[in-house]
């Protein structure tokens, strides 16, 4: 097993994270990318991060997912400082001999994130204007789905 | 016992600095009661935790609910709830 947790200001290449996994056995590669979503004339969101704890949190995430589904890799990389539209945030890379428990594991890895690990968007637009983003409770559904699911691995 | 409080996003901004240093009283015993104790100062710890159903915590940088006891911690942070990924 195979695993990078990474916090880092700095872009990350998809290509080369796809293909470290891809290097570990066969099997399936699943993925997830996370972008700054534009409109309402946002033009960037700043994350702000808890140093010290949110490292650790997505590294006790990543362990989660090792216990639940049998990957055989696993990246999990969180960019934090200011993003633009169309920005990449997140990517959550997962490798396992068959295609199920990469794509479960996968789902699961970006739900805990959003819900379980310190990080904190906020909005900045064209005119000045800065907002916090809201936590949405059909996150933490989607979290929580996970909860239930422990001994089997599905929602 | 000195114990370090950490604020984040709008907790952060509505109090004006990122933590502090302080010696909770006696009687002061959760994270909850920490809370009361701080928005009693007035003004931007008012505004930023007049409303403990707003809060989440972390207690020596694990997450904890505002139940949890202050005795032993040595950092306290206080924000809203993660919005991350």
């Amino acid at each position: 097993m195979s695993a990078r947790v990474s916090v880092q200001e700095a872009d990350f290449d998809i290509a080369s994270e796809l293909a470290r996994l891809e290097t570990l056995g066969g099997g399936g590669v699943a993925s997830f990318t996370g972008v700054v979503r534009g409109g309402g004339g946002l033009e960037a969101l700043r994350l702000e991060t808890y140093p010290g704890m949110t490292q650790a949190a997505l590294e006790t995430i990543a362990e989660e997912a090792q216990r639940r589904w049998p990957l055989t890799g696993l990246t999990l990389i969180h960019r934090h400082g200011t993003l633009p539209v169309g920005a990449r945030i997140v990517l959550v890379g997962t490798a396992s001999r068959h295609r199920a428990a990469a794509l479960e594991a996968c789902a699961f890895l970006i739900d805990w994130t959003k819900t379980r690990a310190p990080f904190w968007k906020q909005e900045l637009f064209a005119d000045g204007v800065t907002r916090w983003v809201e936590a949405r409770p059909e996150d933490d559904v989607a979290a929580a789905a996970w909860d239930s699911s422990a001994e089997h691995g599905r929602p | 016992m000195a114990l370090n409080l950490l604020y984040f996003a709008w907790v952060r901004e509505a109090i004006g600095r990122d933590g502090e240093t302080i010696d909770p009283p006696e009687g002061v015993e959760t994270v909850a009661a920490l809370v009361r104790w701080l928005a009693a100062r007035g003004g931007g710890y008012a505004e930023a935790l007049a409303e403990p159903m707003r809060l989440r915590c972390a207690v020596d940088q694990s997450f904890a609910s505002l139940a949890t006891p202050i005795a032993g911690a040595r950092e306290i942070a206080l924000f809203p709830p993660v919005t991350g990924g």
